[in-house]
């Protein structure tokens, strides 16, 4: 039996033209993080300006900080206070949440069932959770749980939509991931389909409103009462998620794989899909559903960052905040004074980025 | 690290997939797997990885039994090189590799000097060092089978177990894989359809047919005419290799 023969691979190369150039390092990191935060602050000042009366962002800045400090504000400036600190300032920040949670979540679950095209809005996860809401909303029930009891009805839909397409689609304990999509899509249109039978049949005369609310979302209804709620979730959910981020990646490579590096992708998948639906029921409870944000921020943040989870993580809940800012913002004041579904824009702005991105050579998008 | 299959046996739907497996592979032996197509081996490694629990029966490493082992803790001990390479994310290279350091880490700790001298050390070993930046979704299916192979030994286990580690190889990498495996100084079990690759890297073969064992030994005493003739309905002539004497397996197309 001869040696293995000597190594003869040359030293690492440069990339070459054809890689696709990504921040590798560290420092890379901690700058893309930072700047989004700035672009953050700076995109939710500028928005809770914008509106039917316009603030300028210096004034924005100054009643914010009234606020927060308990400063003082002249008498005729009592109007303008009110819709900058109880309607617009909840609505932005609001939205900067769901933003960062929705992206979050789609990281995770196209990480946890290993398909490309997996979020939570894809799966059915969301049309669960507006059921469960809708369902609480209108019969009434859960009282036991006061004001959090949409919250905890659409938790409930969101955890049940998740556990059927998920038991729906594996075989012998095989996850298909086309299975899977199929399975999902099918489940959604499913739940949404209850969801409006239910509106249609309460006494309700805004029946077609509430609807749209529900598939396509808003953030109409945020109050600084329901905020504290989603905060929690939505954080608590992108920190775990964030320590998550090894077996995530071990997970991405496939159950025996995940078994030979000593990850259980049951029990992982298991306790990932409960907090998923956790989060995922809560943003819902407050927004309706909102295609498109979690599908294709993990792709966009992906193509600078990698594939590796705790980068991922790091930085899309930041990006999806963003993002979720302006998407709001266009959907308030481009038709004012009515409004446009939050799911219009993100499908306006979702559908071209998408496409885009699985026609570019130099990513890879769910193989080849 | 001697690794022990007892009376495994896998049932699943009613299938009886491994019956009554018991095979023996000695500290620093290459023992292969050889069978036809569904034979059982996939399903016999998979309980040593643990991706899959026998029915009855036990794995055993060192006589203690797997199952009571934590997954994470037997990871340590035993790394698996697996047939499902298919991967939607695209990680790079040296992003795949380090994963294998996955049982000896706790949370997210980025991996220290140490570690990153053993990825070096594995991808210059398989030759991969030049992909270390390119993104796994772009290799080629040889290329691919490096990284895996490369990923499991760094993950310093005291057994390797491999799935047909040399699909997709061509001639030069599957023979420096397998004299890889001889010179690692690990316990191998190594399921492998190439007869003749088998015989001349392992120690000792089992044969596999329909889940049951019904041969095991030295490649020259289990590789006999008969024997192919049985389990795999293929008429072949054994000739000794001119150089290393390992026997080597000559067929003839016509039934």
């Amino acid at each position: 039996m001869s040696p293995p023969a000597p190594p003869e691979a040359p030293q690492r190369p440069a990339p070459t033209a054809e890689e696709p150039v990504r921040t590798g390092s560290r420092t890379g990191l901690v700058a893309i993080c930072a700047s989004l935060f700035a672009a953050l602050v700076v995109s939710v000042v500028v928005a809770i300006g914008l509106g039917p009366a316009v603030v300028p962002p210096a004034e924005t800045a100054r009643f914010l900080w009234a606020a927060l400090s308990g400063g003082q504000i002249s008498a005729d400036e009592v109007t303008t206070y009110q819709i900058i600190w109880q309607i617009r300032t909840p609505r932005v920040l609001l939205a900067a949440l769901v933003g960062a949670g929705l992206s979050a979540v789609g990281v995770a679950i196209q990480a946890l069932v290993r398909n490309a095209l997996a979020d939570p809005f894809v799966l059915g996860v969301s049309s669960g959770a507006s059921v469960g809401a809708v369902g609480v909303t209108v019969m009434g029930g859960l009282a036991v749980f006061g004001i959090y009891a949409v919250s905890v009805g659409a938790f409930l839909g969101a955890l049940v939509a998740s556990l059927l397409v998920y038991g729906a689609s594996s075989t012998k304990g095989a996850l298909s991931p086309l299975r899977l999509v199929l399975t999902g899509v099918a489940m959604s249109l499913g739940f949404q389909a209850v969801m409006s039978v239910i509106i249609y049949f309460a006494p309700s005369s805004e029946a077609t409103s509430m609807v749209l609310y529900w598939t396509m979302g808003s953030f109409g209804a945020a109050s600084w009462g329901s905020l504290p709620v989603v905060a929690a979730a939505v954080l608590v959910g992108v920190l775990v998620l964030h320590r998550y981020g090894r077996p995530l990646d071990v997970l991405a490579l496939g159950d025996e794989t995940a078994a030979s590096l000593g990850i259980s992708p049951d029990r992982h998948r298991k306790s990932l899909l409960v907090l998923v639906s956790l989060v995922t029921g809560v943003m819902v409870a407050v927004s309706g559903s909102i295609a498109f944000v979690g599908l294709v921020m993990p792709h966009l943040v992906r193509m600078v960052v990698g594939a590796t989870h705790a980068r991922v993580l790091a930085v899309a809940p930041l990006a999806g905040a963003v993002f979720m800012v302006w998407v709001d913002l266009v959907s308030r004041t481009l038709v004012a004074p009515r409004e446009l579904p939050l799911g219009v824009i993100t499908a306006l702005v979702g559908v071209p980025v998408f496409i885009t991105l699985m026609r570019r050579k130099s990513y890879m998008f769910g193989g080849r | 690290m001697n690794l022990e299959l007892d009376g495994l046996s896998v049932v699943t739907d009613g299938k009886s997939l491994v019956r009554d497996l018991s095979l023996d592979v000695g500290s620093g032996q290459v023992v292969g797997l050889v069978g036809p197509n569904g034979s059982g081996k996939s399903t016999a490694l998979r309980c040593v990885y643990r991706a899959l629990k026998p029915s009855s029966g036990t794995v055993k490493v060192d006589g203690q039994e797997l199952s009571s082992l934590t997954m994470r803790r037997s990871a340590q001990l035993i790394a698996a090189m697996t047939q499902d390479g298919a991967v939607d994310l695209d990680f790079t290279v040296e992003e795949v590799i380090a994963l294998g350091r996955t049982p000896h880490q706790r949370g997210s700790t980025p991996l220290n000097g140490h570690e990153r001298d053993l990825c070096e050390h594995a991808m210059r070993r398989l030759d991969i060092l030049h992909l270390a930046r390119r993104g796994i979704l772009t290799l080629s299916g040889g290329e691919r089978q490096r990284v895996l192979l490369a990923r499991a030994l760094v993950q310093e286990p005291k057994i390797l177990v491999l799935d047909e580690p040399t699909n997709h190889l061509d001639v030069r990498h599957q023979v420096r894989l397998l004299s890889l495996l001889r010179g690692a100084g690990l316990t191998v079990l190594v399921v492998l359809h190439d007869l003749n690759l088998a015989a001349a890297a392992c120690d000792r073969i089992g044969v596999l047919s329909e889940g049951r064992l019904i041969n095991s030994g030295t490649p020259k005493d289990v590789l006999t005419p008969e024997l192919v003739d049985e389990v795999f309905g293929v008429r072949a002539s054994v000739v000794p290799h001119p150089l290393t004497g390992d026997p080597q397996l000559l067929y003839s197309l016509d039934s």
